[in-house]
């Protein structure tokens, strides 16, 4: 073997954040989950809250997010992770607890725990990655589900007068007086996730400062449950999730 | 210090949660036990031991409140009555499965569907034989007097801890409404932080520090390790059968005539046992104090000195199914009961005794 005789020392500009682990996750290539928790777990590395944060991951495709991110994790029940929250907060007020829940979690089953722990200004901070479809049980309609969107229980597509509209859930905490802040963000493009990454930062100040509930929406792809190549999952996300669901702030307080 | 007053049974299970160093009380209003929550909100626990107390927005959550601090590793609790525990049954089976520690108060009431207000011990089933999906047991407490609504806070908390397992104290609308003398016991203080890292960081959600993560899950997804934690929960149970079967048996020593019973029922069937004596009649009471673990050996031991048993409960008769597992076919095993919140006298039990078993 020859010595590497003139090669340039190696410049580090970039590396998984420690708290990601080594285990090879089951996320579908494409799916945004991976960025989002690459986002989080760079969050509470850089705010040095390793030792205090406490994530919540009810059932659906994230369930495993305990698998990838190096804290202490708590499975939930689908549907009931902010009343988890809700009580690992209150009994340890200096701890980070944060929840990571799909659409089918946070705005179906879970609407009643969603609506009440941010009606209570719970001290904690609700990621909710709407893809507008169900993953994990393989594509079925989401509350969130487009109209028009096919799955496979709408194969005629979202009918409203079949199924409802889509729910804007984000738009309907605003309301309550509990939540001090509501973003919509979405990982397609550097630029948005580096914004994406901010908002994930304020919650997470929010929730150690006390401020009430923070919620940020993170608008995703399900390329699988789409039927669509990552790229162009992408791109449709852009053109029709994002005109039902703009991108933004919603409530900054 | 300790205390002697005259105090309703769901009062008193508020005081000694305070008073054992319970961390947090998570509960929905619901008949006949609201006194429970609302003795609590009076009683502003959070002002002296630090307790915390939260009315949830229904009993779904209240569960998984409940699930929340124990997976912290902190001492909590919930109540409710027959069918808001029927809402609770998804939570009960995950805490089981996640073996979490807890204690659940169930005053129950009759049923079926939205049922009665009144008193009924219909829930034998649903809360001894699971409710919830999976195989999967949790200790059941029966309490007869308010004496033991207070003492079996602390004794559910010690047995959860110990075996990290949901335990319920299984009572109903009459131990939980009605007023007896009861003492309480000194305020425990609740554990700190440190503590309980100390004790059981091994396990609890307590932060990351100076060891591996922690997951608190019911999730196995591979079916070979989902059955090898079937088969560690399973014998827990036995170890639980093993260690913690608990009965009173009152005037069985001379006995023809057994009465089984738990509960209000078993108030009752001690008045019938004195009534039925003063007619020269050689009744005893097996209480059982323990559903969960059940005491198959001592009625099965027991069997061999008398006539016949007679389970009474406020049912159709859902116990008098494992009276008779315990104790087998060839002997006289009977159910008597009234049902949808109307509650039998000491003179019918003894007159059902007597057509049932005495007389045949």
């Amino acid at each position: 073997m020859a010595e590497n005789i003139g090669q340039a020392e190696e410049k580090l500009v970039y590396q998984k954040p420690r708290l990601i682990t080594d285990n090879t996750m089951h996320y579908c290539p494409g799916c945004s989950h991976g960025v989002v928790h690459k986002l989080i777990a760079e969050v509470i590395e850089e705010m040095g809250l390793e030792e205090l944060a406490v994530g919540v991951s009810p059932v659906g495709c994230s369930v495993l997010a305990y698998d990838y991110i190096d804290i202490d994790w708590v499975e939930a029940a689908h549907g009931r992770a902010p009343a988890i929250a809700t009580a690992l907060k209150r009994l340890s007020p200096q701890k980070l607890v944060f929840t990571y829940q799909g659409d089918g979690d946070l705005a179906a089953i879970g609407t009643g725990e969603t609506i009440h722990a941010c009606n209570r200004g719970e001290n904690i901070a609700i990621i909710f990655i709407n893809n507008a479809i169900y993953g994990m049980t393989g594509g079925q309609m989401a509350p969130t589900t487009l109209v028009g969107m096919k799955t496979s229980t709408t194969p005629e597509g979202r009918i409203p007068a079949l199924h409802g509209f889509p729910v804007k859930i984000a738009d309907m905490l605003a309301h309550l007086n509990g939540v001090c802040y509501i973003t919509r963000q979405s990982v397609h493009k550097p630029a948005a996730v580096r914004q994406a990454k901010k908002a994930i930062r304020k919650a997470f100040e929010n929730s150690m400062n006390n401020k009430g509930t923070s919620f940020v929406e993170i608008v995703a792809t399900c390329n699988s449950g789409w039927k669509l190549s990552p790229v162009a999952a992408n791109q449709w996300m852009e053109e029709h999730m994002h005109e039902a669901y703009p991108l933004g702030d919603i409530k900054n307080e | 210090m300790e205390e002697v007053r005259l105090m309703k049974g769901n009062e008193v299970i508020a005081e000694a949660a305070i008073r054992c160093g319970c961390d947090g009380f998570f509960g929905y209003p619901i008949t006949p036990q609201t006194e429970i929550i609302e003795t609590l909100m009076e009683l502003k626990p959070w002002e002296t031991t630090g307790m915390v107390v939260l009315q949830a927005e229904s009993e779904l959550a209240s569960i998984n409140m409940v699930y929340g601090g124990a997976a912290a590793g902190k001492r909590v609790m919930t109540s409710s009555s027959s069918p808001g525990i029927s809402l609770m049954c998804e939570g009960l089976s995950y805490l089981a499965g996640a073996e979490l520690p807890c204690v659940i108060v169930n005053v129950s009431r009759g049923g079926p569907g939205l049922g009665t207000i009144q008193p009924a011990q219909s829930d034998y089933f649903q809360i001894v034989k699971g409710g919830g999906h999976g195989d999967y047991n949790m200790i059941v407490l029966a309490p007869f007097s308010v004496q033991e609504m207070n003492d079996f806070v602390e004794l559910a908390f010690d047995l959860a801890f110990k075996y990290l397992n949901p335990v319920i104290i299984l009572a109903d609308g009459i131990i939980g409404q009605m007023m007896e003398k009861v003492t309480l016991k000194p305020i425990r203080p609740r554990l700190t932080d440190k503590e309980i890292e100390e004790r059981y960081g091994s396990w609890a959600v307590t932060g990351k520090k100076n060891r591996k993560r922690n997951i608190v899950t019911s999730l196995q997804l591979e079916p070979h390790i989902q059955e090898e934690h079937n088969h560690k929960l399973q014998a827990k149970y036995r170890e639980i059968e093993k260690n913690e079967v608990r009965y009173e048996a009152i005037g069985c020593e001379d006995a023809d005539y057994i009465i089984v019973a738990y509960g209000s029922s078993a108030r009752i069937g001690e008045k019938a046992m004195e009534l039925a004596r003063e007619e020269g009649l050689k009744v005893g009471l097996f209480r059982l104090i323990t559903l969960f673990p059940f005491p198959h050996k001592e009625l099965a031991e027991l069997k061999k000195k008398v006539k016949g048993f007679l389970a009474v409960e406020l049912s159709c008769g859902q116990m008098v199914e494992d009276v008779k597992l315990a104790v087998g076919s060839d002997i006289p095993v009977h159910h008597y009961g009234r049902m949808g919140g109307m509650i039998h006298s000491p003179n019918e039990v003894l007159d059902a005794l007597k057509k049932t078993i005495v007389e045949k």
